[in-house]
Order: C-alpha cells, then structure tokens, then sequence
C-alpha cells in the first residue's frame, strides 16, 4: 500500500527531524538493518548489539509469563536515550540526546 | 563274509538268518562299445547298418561322397593350442558429485513461552479451519476476510513500522517536551496562596501544524481519550473563504497532528459523539454537514449532506450531537443563519443485506424555521426537548423539539449576533450567552432578565463552563485574554485575566475544558492551539466551615450555584 508507505516515512523523517534525535534504524528479526539514517559502521554495531539484548530481554520477560511480552524498551545513558520499540518481524530504534 | 547275518522276514515276523552269502562284489562295470570285427554281433551290427551307409568306418571314403555331408572327424590328438591377447583399453576413472543439500546448523532452546507460543499458533490455525467451515454460508465476510489477506500481503516490513514509529515519535516527544509534561502533572503554581482568590494560567504544550494557514473556529475535547482534542480550521472572514482542516491533535505529541482531514469549505463547527468518539460532526461554511469516521481510512467523511438531501442555505454555526433515538439510529442537530434547526439522522437502512447508512434529514417536524439567522444552540442536559437557540439579532429563544413554529420564551440578550451559548452542566435552570458586543450573560431560564452580566471590555469569542465547578467559566476575548470566573468566589470580576499570546495581531477564537485534567486550551485565528494549566486557585473546591471537604458530586455544585442565584433573587444590597 503506498499510501501507508508514505505516511512511515512521513513518520520516520518527522522523527528525524525533532530536537536531539541522532539516527533512527529499522532492524529485522535476524538483526539485519532494513533502514538506516545513521553511517554504515555504527548502524551494524547498533544492529548486532540492540537484536542481542532484545532478545535477551525479551526471553526474560517472557520467561517470566509466557503471556507477556516486550513492548517497548528505553535505555537512558549518560550521552543518549536509545529507545527500541520491537515487534516479531522487526525493530525500531530511535536514539536521542534528550538534552541537546 | 560273516556268518551270522541275519534279515527280517516279512513273511514270518521273525529274523531269519541267511545261510547263504554273496561271495562276490562287483567293484567296476563298464559296458564296452568295442566289438571285436569277427565276432557275431559286430556281423549283425555290419548287416544292419548296411542298409543306411555301406561304408561307415572308413574317413576316407566320406569325402568322396558330394551329397551327403557328414562332420568332419577330426584327430582328437592333432591339434594345436593357439592363445591371443586383445588389446586391453585403457582403464578410466570418472566421476561425479551433485550438489550438496543446504545444512544449517540450527540451535534453539524450547523454553516454556516458545511452547506457549506453538501451542497457541495451533489454536489460532483449527480456530481458522472451523471458521472456514462455518464461513460458506456467509459470503459477505468470507469477502472482507480476504481483502484483509490482501492487503496484509501486499503491506510490507516497512509499512508494520508504523504503529511503532508513531509511538516512538511521541517518546522523543515526550524527551524534549519533558518539562511541559512535568508541569502538566504535577506543578502547583506555590504562589496562589498568597495572591488571595486570584489565580494564574501556565501556559503547557503549544499545537501548530504549519500546513494550516487558517483560524480555529472550533474545539472538542475528546470525550472518551482525554487526550485527544479536534480542532476545525477555516476563516470568519465573509472575504477569505476557501479551504478548511479537520485536525486532532493528542497533548502525547504537540509536534504533529494525529489525524488530518483537509475540507474544501472552511469548517465552523464540529461536534464529537460523546459515547462513540470515533465519529465526528463537522458543519461547513458551506452549509454542508459531515460526518467523519476516525475508523475509517481516507480523508473523505463517510456521511456528507448534499443539496439534494437538504443541507443549507447558509454557513454552519453549530452542530451537536444527540441521544440515539429509538431505532439507535445516530442524530444531530446542526443550526446555520438561514433560519433552520435541522435534525440528522445516520439512518441504517437494510438493502438486500447490504448495510448503507446514509444521512437523511428528519420529517420536517423536527425542522424549525426562524426568520432571523441561527448562530448558536444548545440542548438542555437533562430535559431532552429543550434548547436555546441564539441568533445573528442578538436575541436568543428558547425552543421545543415539539413545537417548531413557536418560541417558549424569547430572551432579549445582546446587541450583536450571540456567539455561544451554553446550558450549566450541573444546575438544570441556568445558562449563559456571550456575544461581540463585549458581554457575557448567566440566565436562569424561567426568568426574562440575566443574573449576571459581565463586561469584558473586548468583543467575547467563545467561553466554556468547566466541567468540574457549577460556577467556574473560562471565556476568550479579541484582544487575546482569557478570563476565568469563578462565581463562588468572586461575582464581580473575573480571578484570571492573562493575555496568552504574544503576537499583536492574532485573536483569540475559542476555548474549551478538558472534561478530566484542570487543562484549557485556546484556539487563535493564527491556526494555533494553545494548552493552559489552571492553577490551584481557579479549581478550588469548597470547603467546609472546619476545613473539611464538602462532599463532591452534582448535588453539590447545583447547591453552589443554587445558593449564588437565591442571593441575588432575594434583593440584596451587597449585590447587583
């Protein structure tokens, strides 16, 4: 569908565009970025790391209560916020230095 | 040979033994086919034979013989070994190797929510088989079900991104916007109470979409998500018509519009459906009315009036909806300056089993008819039939939905046309006007004459009762100031008059309550929102003498306003 097409990326450049965000990435479920706006090198640093520790984290709450299920994961750092919002296919992570 | 041998005999039953015993043992014979030439038999042989071939021993004597051809004998002891070797070819190896089958190596851990997650797949897919089953009588859904297919194979990774994408956009705006929503919680403007009575208004969230070049001319609060408000965009000025916006913007994302309908004809009026918040009535300037679905996709509204279906003659000035009525069908009202109170119905209408609710204009009845232009209306909380209706003359009627050539009363209220008027939501007998000619009326409906009146020396845009105070107001002038009243507290003068934008120019247009959070928002002629947090004096609840809370509820706010109308009914010298 196109138009739905347009309106992520209607979503995705908005994002972007807001105040500290740094670099959004699409990841899919083998960890494989699908998009990027950040430099080749970090995008698969980010990509390798981030599918790691969803997974992690998501088995930890499922394990938990096989009923449950991540959602959304927010890791506040010194530097930045990295914000990761998974699904089954794919994730989304968005980075942003909320104090910029 | 032994001597005691001996043998059953049959004949007797009994071993005999036998006396008499071969004495010889034939080791060797051998029939000879020699026969000696002179002997008898080999002359009777000869004889015999004669008859066939006269001379049968003698090799020599056959080859002279042409008819007959007999092999060969050959000499069985001349011959002579002869051995040959044939070239052996050369050995050579070939072969051969297919491809080898795809490996992967594959570790997993069955851990207990992969099982849980098989096992609920497996539901989902005999859930789907019995569905397919019962599914062939009804076509109609097996129909939708597989566009849904389609449409789900043909979106992409990308397109599932959206949801995600769009909640992430809010946590980045919550992050930069982390201040505002803080304030928005949990700040108490500290200063209240030693300013005595007044109050102040901090300013919170500011909602633009820069698309829109146009002036607010209307705001919803969403009754259902308290987050979401609508705001319809288009122009008052008679000069500058053209387009209009439907927007609705959530306080979760101040940067961007959740939803965006772009109109043809300026909007002026909107209406949300207090239980089903995904419908949206919007009045044009146009005189067309609308019907948006926030369910549906497209930018289109699923129900629009037409000439043909009687939309009016005149722009829209208010529209709102109504209680279903005895068929649940959905109905509104919608008033418009060429005189008309109209009543609209999304009439389901069954047409060989295909559902299509289409907008029909009620029997004319319902249909009211003044001579003076229609500006504003409201319908009463709790009496059903009763409205008011305010008009471009300045008077305002107060009608039946049972009669519609006559008025129950007429209030002559204001000098300019009444912008707003608006029932009390808790005490049943008062209401309130306002108009451009700088005032704002409190009314008891039963008497001619308004309680209070109040000048705000500017000309009133629009004004809200609050949803959590029989007494508290909020109205916005031209000259960009919001004014809180509070009745209880003060009779005379507003507790908050706070200019809220900075620009000279822009106007204030419109206000509105958030039905939960003490929030306003004010809607400029700059295409701007902007979201205010009343501070703590302008939501105070009465207290009782030893500094106990009165107990909260209807009956206590209509006691509150009962108590202010009984002081002025009774002539008292404070007053008036």
């Amino acid at each position: 569908m196109p138009t739905n097409y347009a309106e992520v990326e209607e979503t995705l450049r908005r994002i972007q565009s807001q105040k500290g965000v740094q670099g959004i990435v699409i990841v899919n479920s083998e960890g494989i970025p699908i998009k990027t706006t950040l430099d080749n090198s970090s995008t698969v640093q980010y990509a390798g790391l981030i599918h790691q520790l969803v997974m992690k984290a998501r088995s930890t709450v499922r394990d938990i209560d096989p009923q449950n299920d991540l959602t959304f994961l927010r890791i506040r750092s010194k530097k930045n916020e990295i914000m990761i919002a998974p699904d089954k296919d794919y994730f989304l992570i968005v980075i942003q230095n909320p104090s910029d | 040979a032994p001597q005691n041998i001996v043998r059953y005999s049959f004949k007797e039953r009994s071993y005999k033994s036998t006396s008499v015993v071969d004495q010889m043992a034939v080791h060797f014979v051998l029939e000879g086919n020699l026969l000696h030439q002179d002997s008898d038999e080999a002359r009777r042989l000869r004889a015999k034979e004669g008859d066939d071939s006269g001379e049968d021993d003698r090799p020599d004597s056959v080859a002279s013989k042409t008819d007959k051809k007999e092999p060969k004998l050959t000499n069985q002891f001349n011959f002579s070994e002869r051995a040959s070797q044939t070239l052996n070819n050369s050995l050579r190896d070939r072969c051969c190797q297919t491809e080898p089958p795809p490996r992967v190596t594959f570790s997993d851990t069955a851990n207990q929510w992969k099982t849980y997650d098989m096992y609920e797949m497996e539901t989902e897919k005999q859930e789907k088989n019995k569905d397919k089953q019962n599914a062939t009588p009804k076509k109609e859904n097996d129909n939708s079900k597989k566009k849904m297919m389609l449409i789900e194979t043909q979106s992409d990774t990308i397109t599932k991104v959206l949801k995600p994408a769009k909640i992430l956009e809010r946590m980045c705006n919550q992050n930069i916007c982390d201040d505002i929503a803080q304030d928005f919680k949990y700040f108490e403007d500290v200063s209240d109470e030693f300013r005595d009575q007044k109050g102040t208004l901090l300013p919170l969230w500011k909602f633009h979409y820069e698309k829109a070049k146009l002036s607010v001319t209307a705001l919803c609060w969403n009754k259902k998500y308290q987050d979401l408000f609508a705001v319809g965009m288009g122009s008052y000025d008679f000069s500058k018509q053209g387009h209009g916006m439907l927007v609705f913007y959530s306080l979760k994302n101040s940067a961007f519009p959740e939803y965006i309908y772009p109109t043809s004809s300026g909007i002026l009026c909107l209406d949300i459906h207090e239980l089903h918040s995904h419908l949206v009535a919007v009045g044009f300037y146009d005189g067309c009315v609308a019907v948006y679905n926030l369910k549906e996709e497209g930018q289109e509204p699923v129900y629009k009036s037409t000439a043909k279906t009687g939309k009016h003659t005149d722009p829209v000035w208010q529209v709102q909806w109504q209680n279903d009525d005895m068929d649940n069908n959905h109905n509104f009202y919608s008033v418009s300056s060429d005189g008309r109170v109209v009543s609209w119905t999304l009439v389901k209408v069954r047409y060989t089993n295909t559902l299509i609710i289409h907008l029909c204009l009620d029997s004319n009845s319902r249909c009211l008819s003044f001579t003076v232009g229609g500006t504003s209306f409201d319908f009463h909380k709790h009496i059903d039939y009763l409205f008011l209706v305010g008009t471009e003359v300045g008077q305002i009627y107060k009608c039946s939905k049972a009669y519609s050539t006559q008025f129950l009363e007429t209030y002559e209220a204001h000098s300019m046309a009444v912008d707003a008027v608006k029932w009390n939501h808790f005490h049943p007998k008062v209401f309130i006007s306002c108009s451009s000619d700088w005032t704002i009326k409190i009314w008891d409906h039963t008497i001619n004459s308004p309680m209070f009146t109040f000048d705000l020396n500017s000309a009133v845009g629009d004004f809200a009762w609050s949803p959590y105070s029989s007494t508290v107001f909020a109205a916005v002038t031209t000259d960009r100031t919001v004014h809180v009243f509070d009745l209880s507290v003060n009779k005379d003068q507003a507790l908050c008059q706070q200019t809220v934008v900075s620009k000279k120019k822009t106007k204030l247009t419109h206000i509105d309550f958030n039905p939960v959070y003490p929030i306003i928002i004010v809607g400029d002629d700059q295409s701007c929102v902007t979201s205010l947090k009343l501070s703590p004096n302008l939501r105070r609840t009465p207290k009782g003498k030893k500094r106990q809370e009165l107990p909260k509820g209807p009956e206590t706010e209509v006691a509150k306003m009962e108590q202010l109308l009984r002081l002025l009914r009774e002539p008292d010298p404070t007053t008036v």
